[in-house]
């Protein structure tokens, strides 16, 4: 989030897509609730299926599945058209005024650059223009044809009522109700908040859908602000957190990009990864990338790291430039016998993963599988799952018993990027050990091994600084870092040994360590760990929007509300005086910690207030991603039509799609699969439901797999309420209860009638009777620039069951 | 002075934190359930759930409502309950004068399931169950072990939303009757559910019979059904 929860409460609009947040996280919902109260807010819920969070919301707006883009795109149509934005913000902070490169096209769905064999754009014509000294021309005036927000008023010219009515299902009496409403909080004294979660994230157009929510609060004035934000809502487990020390395979901790072979000298790495701008007003953040990378190398390897050996650069594994290693990648060379074995942390593969039938059969071909878990799931004993016979599985499994969380003390960092301290509850039961206790003992069973035996490729293994034990609150201490020399900056002398107090301080030159830098500043030698601090204290502009800097710790810096700087006008006035976030006093910034102390921009020494930018501003033309600077409408890799009425692309030219003999698709249209499907959770399962079908309250409250139909697709179908039924894909059976409600509502598309039902995917075999994965169904095609699978849109068709085996009935 | 619940259902997201907090609060067991097209489950209160969130969708006017009702003893002021168990078996049912909690003793065991039946018929909102094992009749007790040492019900600690509220009867009538005045500006069918004659207050937005069949009790001899 760019915002918090708690600031959910300063909106007058708040606008959740693609998150069933009252479901999946009642808390943030309590503020939004809040909101209403206590002023007014208006809650509106565009999503699929009627859910409880739909219940609390003034306005539910039904939307097939897989057509944010539609939907966005014809409101950012409707806010240029109506002249609904922010202007003095969007002139001054964003990039509206600079002019796009002339090359640069857009044709037919398709924009300029793209080689369609390979599914990749070359981006090169993606770029603005430079006066002589490097720095973007402007138009402030926007009277240039190819200023950007000429440039984004002609791509969405398409975006009309009628077209998007067309191909979303949404009435247009529903779209136009939407867009005024939040069109509305395009004034400096309003605010409007977007919430979101993984109904965005997951399509083959998720990042595009987050950028086009983006691109409205941008015009808007509405990032930045209290009671703003572009708002990903993440819970417990700790997505944050986990991204944040990059769990997933592109990044490395804090952001940085995993080294790859393109970038085989640490030189070669940090020329590629720190951005250089020539405008003296960009802040240009990212130009401290060798800090931020030296001092993770020098916290990984220790003394090992020299500046004479590239502080140990060449030890770390090298990704094939360009190859994907994500997990449908990873799982596909699995099935063809490429990956021998692995470690499976607290994940389960063989039931969240999309087209879960492929998942089980590649872990059949492993030799070894290490799976560490607290409870027995559906991955951990694949060998004996549905199908499966155990005698001819080569695969031998080991279990790595683990604590619960209660079990251990940890951090775990909010939605708000707040890191939260939690302490052990009860000791581990029998063997069980916290997860990092097992790492910590089998790397140094293998250093122990290397050491005695020797092997291959030693130096990243035996350079490694690593504890002997697991400690946490060292594990804390590492992440924040220390000052590995006497240091002196800014005339200030640090001594060895010492934590450093912020990033501001982390040095290229090997004198620092910092684990993740974002984090640097939360364990200090002056506060101790600041994940621990429960002090409410507040001044009274802090607490005007609820603000509790002394609570916890949020990176970076302590700042609770990220791009506050663009709260503010040119001469550091908040643009809203009863929400202000931070104001300048004549002397410094007060409120929240401000995103750059400089002063404000009126005084020719500010700097831009969107600092993580190149060129400082918010992007409303974004050319890093992949597929597209402008976020375009394209359907789901599956699709019930055959065409739509925007352009002649059907889908992302760049979607990541899987090709195995096991991953059949439908065609678009298909008359065997007429159905959208769309797959979700609930409040009393988490993710794949291996904890919490294991908790008898919570399987008593939702104890089998259902399936949320329209009462016309069951009158259709001859499916009463209550009856076991069998949904099919082109890659497998699931079987559920229909649960027919007027929750569900039949679409409008394209000139058809577009059934869309809705399944959970929580229920798996290790629970009897209860169903298993619906992951069964969905398919393996993902996002172009992050390859998140598209679990929320695929095409099934449903029939009334005459047996049934996965189900107690 | 009594203590009563207000239950805003205006604020209710049937996340069933209640409905589980009380279970592990009360240490009562799971019951095996089964998906019936509905996410009420257990599907009804039974002798290992006292505290149960009731769902019901609805197109009223046009609009897809989903209502919620977390339902439970409403700790009548004269319990009628209390009059039939008085009979049946002297201090089977006990009011707490201080908290107006009522609640059912060990005593219930030496009523009959005849009996049993008759209490159950005779409370406006059909409360009571009866263990099978055991002969005890239960119900929700107002958490009185926890009231009474200075604590909250677990069903209003467990809320995160505020729709469960635990105070003052006094206190609890001024809330609801405030936040009545607000609710209805949107909804003019929204009223106050069990208010003068019980200490759980029930705020719904919509005439009770879209929330459950028991929702309001029976009002002017009738029950709205």
């Amino acid at each position: 989030m760019t915002n918090h929860y708690i600031d959910i409460k300063n909106a007058d609009v708040v606008f959740i897509m693609g998150s069933n947040a009252a479901e999946h996280h009642p808390i943030s919902f309590k503020w939004a609730m809040r909101a209403k109260e206590e002023r007014n807010a208006t809650i509106v819920h565009v999503d699929p299926k009627f859910s409880r969070t739909s219940a609390r919301s003034d306005l539910h707006v039904p939307l097939r599945s897989g057509t944010d883009i539609a939907f966005l795109g014809g409101m950012i149509k409707y806010i240029l058209e109506n002249e609904l934005y922010f202007k003095e913000y969007v002139t001054e902070y964003t990039n509206a005024s600079f002019i796009v490169n002339e090359k640069f096209s857009f044709n037919d769905g398709v924009f300029s650059g793209l080689d369609a064999v390979n599914r990749k754009y070359d981006r090169s014509t993606w770029t603005m223009e430079t006066d002589e000294s490097g720095i973007p021309k402007k138009d402030k005036t926007f009277a240039h044809e190819r200023c950007v927000l000429n440039m984004l008023k002609k791509h969405y010219s398409r975006y009309t009522l009628d077209v998007v009515s067309d191909i979303t299902g949404v009435s247009k009496e529903n779209l136009v109700k939407v867009y005024d409403t939040m069109g509305a909080t395009g004034k400096p004294n309003k605010a409007g908040t977007m919430l979101y979660a993984l109904g965005w994230t997951q399509h083959t157009v998720g990042v595009q859908n987050i950028r086009a929510c983006a691109m409205i609060q941008l015009l808007l004035g509405n990032i930045g602000i209290a009671g703003g934000g572009v708002n990903a809502l993440r819970g417990e487990p700790n997505v944050q957190g986990s991204t944040d020390h990059a769990l997933l395979y592109h990044i490395i901790p804090g952001y940085l990009a995993v080294p790859n072979t393109n970038w085989l000298t640490l030189e070669d790495y940090l020329k590629a990864n720190t951005p250089v701008s020539k405008d003296p007003m960009s802040a240009n953040w990212w130009s401290n990338t060798p800090k931020y990378m030296v001092s993770l190398l020098k916290s990984w390897y220790g003394s090992a790291a020299t500046k004479e050996n590239d502080f140990g650069y060449k030890w770390i594994p090298k990704n094939d430039a360009g190859a994907d290693y994500s997990f449908m990648y990873l799982y596909d060379k699995m099935l063809k016998g490429q990956v021998k074995g692995g470690f499976v942390w607290a994940t389960n593969p063989a039931q969240s993963l999309p087209n879960t039938n492929k998942i089980r059969k590649a872990m059949s071909n492993l030799d070894w599988l290490c799976v560490a878990e607290t409870n027995h799931t559906e991955s951990s004993d694949f060998w004996r799952g549905p199908g499966m016979d155990p005698k001819k599985i080569k695969t031998e499994v080991f279990l790595l018993a683990s604590a619960h969380r209660l079990e251990k003390d940890g951090s775990i960092s909010n939605s708000g990027r707040w890191l939260l301290w939690h302490n052990q509850a009860v000791p581990p039961q029998g063997d069980s050990r916290a997860m990092g206790d097992s790492i910590v003992g089998i790397i140094n069973s293998v250093r122990a091994l290397y050491k005695k035996d020797g092997g291959v490729c030693p130096e990243p293994l035996l350079n490694l600084d690593w504890p002997e034990k697991y400690d946490p609150d060292a594990m804390a201490r590492n992440i924040n870092g220390y000052f590995l020399e006497d240091v002196t900056i800014d005339g200030k002398q640090y001594k060895k040994g010492s934590l450093v107090p912020s990033f501001a301080m982390l040095q290229a030159d090997g004198t620092t360590s910092c684990r993740v830098w974002v984090y640097a500043g939360s364990y200090t030698d002056a506060d101790g760990n600041k994940a621990k601090k429960r002090d409410a204290t507040q001044t009274p502009m802090q607490k005007k929007i609820g603000l509790f800097p002394n609570w916890s710790w949020c990176w970076p810096v302590n700042r609770r509300i990220i791009y506050n700087r663009a709260s503010v006008d040119l001469n550091g006035k908040p643009w809203d005086p009863e929400r202000a976030v931070i104001e300048w006093d004549g002397e410094k910034w007060i409120g929240d910690v401000p995103d750059g102390a400089w002063p404000p921009m009126a005084t020719g020494k500010g700097k831009y207030p969107f600092i993580m930018q190149k060129e400082g501003h918010g992007q409303l033309f974004g050319p890093g991603r992949v597929d597209g600077p402008f976020p375009e409408h394209y359907e789901p890799v599956e699709t019930p039509i055959k065409k739509h009425s925007l352009s002649s692309q059907l889908s992302n030219p760049c979607a990541k799609i899987l090709s195995s003999d096991m991953d059949p698709l439908a065609a678009p249209g298909d008359e065997r699969f007429p159905i959208v499907l769309t797959t979700y959770n609930m409040t009393e399962h988490w993710c794949g439901g291996g904890e919490t079908r294991n908790t008898p309250a919570l399987l008593e409250a939702e104890p089998q797999l259902y399936v949320e139909m329209s009462p016309q697709l069951a009158q259709e179908k001859g499916i009463k309420n209550g009856d076991p039924v069998v949904v099919t894909s082109a890659r497998g059976r699931v079987e559920a209860i229909a649960m027919v409600t007027v929750r569900i509502t039949p679409f409008k598309v394209m000139g058809k009638t577009v059934h869309l039902i809705g399944m959970p995917f929580a229920f798996g075999w290790t629970t009897p009777g209860c169903g298993d994965s619906t992951n069964r169904l969905t398919v393996s095609a993902g996002d172009p620039n992050t390859t998140i699978p598209e679990y929320k849109a695929c095409c099934v068709n449903i029939e009334k069951a005459t047996k049934v085996t996965e189900l107690s009935i | 002075m009594a203590k009563s619940f207000f239950i805003d259902t205006t604020k209710c997201t049937a996340c069933r934190g209640c409905q589980v907090a009380c279970k592990d609060w009360k240490g009562l067991p799971a019951t095996p359930t089964k998906q019936r097209g509905s996410h009420q489950n257990p599907e009804d209160l039974n002798a290992k759930t006292l505290k149960l969130v009731r769902f019901a969708d609805h197109t009223i006017d046009g609009k897809v409502v989903w209502n919620f009702f977390s339902d439970q003893c409403r700790h009548c002021i004269e319990p009628p309950c209390k009059i039939i168990a008085d009979d049946l078996a002297p201090g089977s049912v006990i009011k707490d004068e201080k908290t107006g909690a009522i609640i059912y003793t060990k005593e219930t065991k030496k009523i009959s399931a005849d009996g049993f039946e008759e209490m159950r018929s005779i409370c406006p909102y059909n409360i009571p169950r009866r263990n099978e094992e055991t002969g005890l009749i239960v119900k929700c007790d107002m958490c009185i072990d926890r009231v009474s040492n200075g604590l909250i019900p677990m069903c209003a600690k467990s809320c995160p939303t505020g729709a469960i509220l635990f105070g003052e009867r006094d206190d609890m009538l001024a809330l609801s009757e405030k936040r009545l005045a607000e609710i209805k500006k949107k909804s003019p069918s929204a009223r106050l559910l069990s208010k003068d004659d019980t200490n759980a207050i029930y705020l719904v937005a919509h005439e009770p019979k879209f929330y459950h069949e028991y929702a309001c009790g029976i009002v002017n001899g009738k029950r709205f059904a």
